[in-house]
């Protein structure tokens, strides 16, 4: 009884943290229509530079206060910065371009943490006059955690006065409906949207300071209150203060309960709680369905043609290499092109379901996993020999993509990357949680191809020929009937329904097999690696596929095939190069999406039309 | 006042306007008529700046406004009323009036909540009522109250009759007309023209884009030919 009191209020204290993240991160997407993953790097950003202030300003309350205040201030002018840099030229691009870019942000970010505060975990000092417990029904609670339940309510109403007393608020409320009405009504939207953002990004550094008594400040902090803040946003609707409000509480006291419940599955329920109440309100507790899209989303995707001929002499030649160099290679270089050869498909995969598909996913990396993990259980539990692995991945991954689906394919923009983000964070708590099962966190190891394909290179070319195999059939795929009805339910889902197709069908079948298809990728990488582990199906793997097929670009079926190549190539040589190379890798990929947001392969079609003027 | 010249403008690869040209005067009532599809409304969101002229100019008051940002041309005076209304649900009638307030700078006299509840007398007695729980005429109206709280010399008026009830049409004809009295430049846009003629100056008629008859109200009166041809019946 007396326990349950206890994770109660520490659930509410959490809440109450939890809230402050969440609340920027709404109310920026209330506005911009932009979900900020780099929100959780603002957030750690926070937790430094209180650290920093607290530590160099006199002790006492006001070098304590005054450090947790003015990280606050110093991360919104950050916000700031990067809402006038980045994202207020990206408003009008698609979804998951935007996420794309503020990961990028994620990444330059956590290079220059690194830079600035090193690696090891930094440990703040404790808040002055709340250091102590108090009592609470003859139960100590500490006081600090006490406080941090006040805050949340404060901030909410404040926020709530802000909001629906002053100007500003209201016409941010205005903006947060129809932006461009606004603006034809003489309000200048960019100052708007940058005091928004300097409002959500100072509740994301408060957030991050505020923890500094409570736990050590690291690098990891970024990602992990960031999926916690999705969810949070997400469960209570897009752009809902009270809604974000209500989805902390049930939350923060879900994770204090859980893990006195099922102190097993506490991740798996948080992203349960979300997947569910994302499948019975697709638009959260209380959100509403989006206004449909005023002043955003460019025209309609071009058609895709067949290569012109120069594309596919090089794809040819670049074919002839990979089959008739690799003899000439030692073990190193082959695991590489066995590597490349994996991720093509994968990438070629996510492109189903994002080019002719019409779909966001923002958790492909499940069904990689799904296959890779589908093949090693199959070998360490049922003694399957290799192939029979290889065969069960595809349908492992499938299966679930079929499930997930099902659910996924109903919800279109934010709310489809957001599902099927959460169903991936399901698959990737279970590896990590279901220990017995999965080995946890050390994976599962000694994954070995049998004798015959041990051999590198024999690997290498099974791996070519199921890879190549498999994307070359997604081509036929995009080609044939299904894969033109595919593209007039993405064109336009009444047109193609008037024509007797049945979108919702088409839609699910196409992700079922990206899905599968994806799955030998994984299947195929756990023989090449001999090991599985969680950070298969983790987010920045998902984000690793989308790269892949951005980088390519979405509209040419080479884009993904290019983009696969040119990453893996990049990120070996960076790795190799820099310790830095998520800051290089993360400014790439925002420069990307500022310059060249139809891709490499999209904007080299595009020079060579222009060049060769054939339309 | 407003004076439109050699206005093209594109949706993606789409030409939909081709060389537009359009005068409206101080203190005058224009109304360009069309059918459906003709390019009305986009007319009008190209000399506001939310469809990005392609080619053409655009000279308010004086100055070239072509190629200029909505929100400066909203600052400069030039007020836009959606055709779909475009009222912000959530908030209440007053909140939506707020968002449209600008300092006056017009010689006109400055509108304030007050004066438009006069003028639009149903909206006073649902001050605090959410825009999303009010009906079609009322929200009509409520469009044009926000608009003018921006103090504007001259309004783009898109299609105000459309979908009304003929009292409540009758009604928006006299508070245009009650708005022109006070001296306000008016370009509406209309399919209605008994509606049209009861209000205004001058007409200009436009067609696929194009604009294909000027003149004022007599003339167009007296111009069977145009109407039949132009004008669905
Ligand atoms: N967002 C858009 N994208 C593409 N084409 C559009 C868009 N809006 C309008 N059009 C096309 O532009 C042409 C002119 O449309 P516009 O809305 O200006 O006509 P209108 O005269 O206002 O018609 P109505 O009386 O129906 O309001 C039409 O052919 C229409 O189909
Ligand atoms: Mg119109």
């Amino acid at each position: 009884m007396e326990n349950l009191l206890l994770q109660a209020l520490s659930g509410l204290a959490s809440a109450s943290s939890l809230f402050l993240v969440a609340s920027g991160l709404t109310v920026i997407f209330g506005v911009s229509r932009v979900v900020n993953f780099a929100h959780g790097s603002l957030y750690m950003l926070g937790a430094y530079l209180a650290f920093t202030l607290v530590t160099q300003l006199p002790r006492g309350h006001l070098g304590f206060w005054g450090g947790v205040v003015g990280a606050a201030i110093i991360v919104g002018l950050i916000g700031v910065v990067v809402e006038v840099l980045l994202l207020r030229r990206i408003y009008r691009a698609p979804e998951l371009f935007q996420l794309l870019a503020t990961f990028g942000v994620v990444l330059i970010v956590q290079d220059l943490a690194l830079m600035t505060w090193g690696a090891q975990d930094l440990l703040g000092p404790r808040a002055p006059g709340l250091r102590g417990s108090t009592e609470i029904l003859g139960l100590r609670f500490p006081l600090y955690e006490l406080f941090l339940i006040g805050v949340g309510p404060v901030v909410l109403g404040l926020l709530w006065l802000l909001f629906h007393r002053t100007r500003w608020g209201t016409l941010v409320r205005a903006a947060t409906q129809d932006r461009e009405m606004v603006g034809a009504l003489g309000v200048n939207q960019r100052m708007l949207f940058t005091s928004v953002f300097f409002l959500g990004s100072l509740l994301a550094g408060l957030g991050g300071a505020l923890q500094l008594p409570r736990e050590s400040v690291n690098l990891h902090m970024d990602l992990s209150i960031i999926t916690e803040a999705f969810v949070v946003v997400v469960v209570g609707g897009l752009g809902s203060l009270s809604g974000a409000a209500l989805a902390a509480l049930l939350i923060g006291e879900l994770h204090a309960f859980g893990i006195l419940v099922l102190p097993k599955i506490t991740l798996v329920l948080v992203f349960l709680v979300m997947a569910l109440v994302l499948v019975v309100r697709p638009h959260g507790l209380l959100g509403k369905p989006e206004a449909a899209a005023r002043g955003g989303q460019g025209s309609a995707a071009p058609l895709i043609g067949p290569a012109p001929p120069a594309l596919r002499r090089l794809g040819l030649a670049a074919l002839a290499v990979a089959v008739l160099l690799p003899p000439f290679l030692g073990d190193y270089a082959l695991s590489v092109l066995t590597e490349m050869a994996i991720l093509v498909l994968f990438a070629a995969s996510l492109h189903l379901i994002m080019g002719p598909g019409g779909m966001a996913s923002f958790g492909h990396a499940a069904y990689f996993g799904l296959g890779a993990y589908g093949a090693a259980l199959a070998g360490q539990w049922l003694g399957a020999p290799m192939l029979a692995g290889l065969a069960l991945a595809p349908l492992a991954a499938g299966i679930f993509g079929l499930v997930f689906g099902f659910f996924c394919v109903r919800l279109s923009g934010v709310y489809a990357a957001m599902l099927t983000l959460a169903f991936a964070q399901i698959a990737w708590s279970v590896a990590f949680q279901w220990v017995e099962l999965t080995g946890g966190d050390n994976g599962i190891l000694g994954v070995w191809p049998d004798r015959w394909a041990a051999p590198k290179l024999v690997y290498y070319y099974l791996a070519l020929v199921l890879c190549l195999g498999a994307t070359l059939l997604l081509r036929r795929v995009i080609h044939a009937p299904f894969g033109y009805a595919l593209r007039a339910q993405r064109d336009s889902t009444l047109r193609a329904e008037a024509i007797g197709i049945d979108a919702f069908r088409i839609r699910w079948l196409g992700f079922g097999l990206a899905a599968a298809a994806a799955g030998i990728a994984g299947g195929l990488f756990a023989y090449a690696k001999g090991s599985v582990f969680p950070t298969y199906m983790d987010i920045p793997r998902s984000v690793d596929a989308l790269l892949m097929v951005l980088l390519g670009g979405v509209h040419t079926l080479s884009g993904p095939i290019v983009g696969a190549l040119a990453l893996t190539g990049l990120q070996e040589q960076l790795v190799r190069i820099t310790d830095y190379w998520r800051l290089v890798l993360g400014s790439i990929i925002v420069l990307l999406v500022l310059f060249f947001p139809q891709g490499l392969a999209g904007a080299a079609r595009a020079r060579w039309e222009a060049r060769h003027g054939d339309a | 006042m407003l004076s439109v010249s050699g206005l093209s403008a594109y949706y993606g690869r789409a030409q939909i306007l081709d060389d537009v040209a359009l005068e409206v005067g101080a203190g005058e009532v224009v109304v360009l008529l069309g059918r459906n599809g003709a390019g009305k409304s986009t007319t009008m969101k190209a000399i506001m700046g939310l469809v990005p002229p392609a080619a053409g100019s655009v000279r308010f008051d004086g100055a070239e406004i072509a190629g200029r940002e909505p929100f400066e041309i909203a600052r400069r005076g030039l007020g836009y009323v959606p055709e779909e209304r475009r009222i912000f649900t959530e908030l209440s009638v007053l909140e939506n009036l707020e968002v449209g307030r600008r300092p006056a700078t017009a010689a006109l006299r400055p509108w304030t909540p007050e004066r438009l509840f006069a003028l639009f007398p149903s909206l006073g007695s649902m001050q605090d009522r959410p825009g999303g729980r009010m009906s079609g005429g009322e929200q009509q109206m409520l469009t044009i109250a926000r608009t003018l709280m921006g103090n504007p010399k001259l309004i783009l008026l898109d299609e105000p009759s459309e979908g009304l009830a003929p009292v409540i049409i009758e009604r928006m004809a006299e508070a245009i007309r009650a708005l022109k009295a006070e001296g306000l430049s008016i370009l509406l846009s209309e399919q209605n023209l008994h509606f049209a003629q009861a209000v205004s100056d001058r007409a200009t008629i436009i067609e696929k884009g194009r604009i294909r008859w000027s003149g004022t109200i007599p003339e167009l009166l007296a111009a069977d030919e145009v109407r039949e041809q132009y004008l669905s019946v």
